[in-house]
């Protein structure tokens, strides 16, 4: 079972008493934001946790994998999170100290 | 953008709930995401994108300066994938200041 914005809602309703209608807005608002800042071109560093920055791709050569044929990849720009040391040793069980 | 200039922009769409507030909810959602990163437990934020982590197994290494061979524990990290609409929402925003 995936944590979906429903369980993150219930959190804070549970954790800081705050009425479902607000808890759903704000985070609704908290990943809103997050896309529309990556939207304008600005990244996003999150202090503890991790940073979405933006990379711009050259086109390249591709080719369909299911028909085999070629064709070139235009040129995008693509989202990328890179986790904070602190959020890596967290997963790891270790604290930052240790690592 | 920073943590605290997301809270701000997030406190201009809730202005009815106190910064403090936000601020709180904000620092929950961070830890209550890594916590499920923690746990393995797969987040999926429609539109968005999903955190997952990616498990590298223990494997035997060898160290490059002698050639000793050394065991190299299992490793995790946590992987952002962006969902359809960030992904088109970021590109766009690159066609736009192109074309």
């Amino acid at each position: 079972m995936a944590v979906t914005k429903a369980e993150i809602v219930d959190m804070l309703f549970d954790t800081m008493g705050l009425n479902k209608r607000e808890a759903k807005g704000i985070v609704e608002s908290f990943f809103d934001s997050i896309r529309e800042t990556l939207a304008r071109g600005e990244e996003v560093k999150l202090s503890g946790f991790g940073n979405f920055t933006l990379r711009e791709k050259n086109p390249r050569p591709g080719r369909n994998p299911k028909t085999g044929v070629e064709i070139t990849i235009t040129a995008r720009r693509v989202v990328t999170f890179h986790p904070s040391q602190k959020l890596k040793a967290y997963v790891n069980g270790r604290s930052e100290q240790q690592s | 953008m920073t943590k605290s200039e997301l809270i701000k922009l997030m406190s201009a769409q809730y202005p009815h709930v106190s910064i403090r507030d936000i601020e709180l909810a904000t620092r929950h959602m961070l830890d209550y995401l890594s916590d499920a990163l923690r746990e393995n437990e797969r987040i999926e934020i429609r539109g968005f994108g999903s955190f997952s982590l990616h498990i590298r197994p223990e494997k035997q290494g060898r160290n490059p300066k002698t050639g000793e061979p050394v065991w190299v524990p299992e490793k995790r990290v946590p992987h952002f994938k962006p969902g359809k609409e960030l992904r088109e929402q970021v590109d766009y925003a690159r066609a736009d200041v192109q074309g």
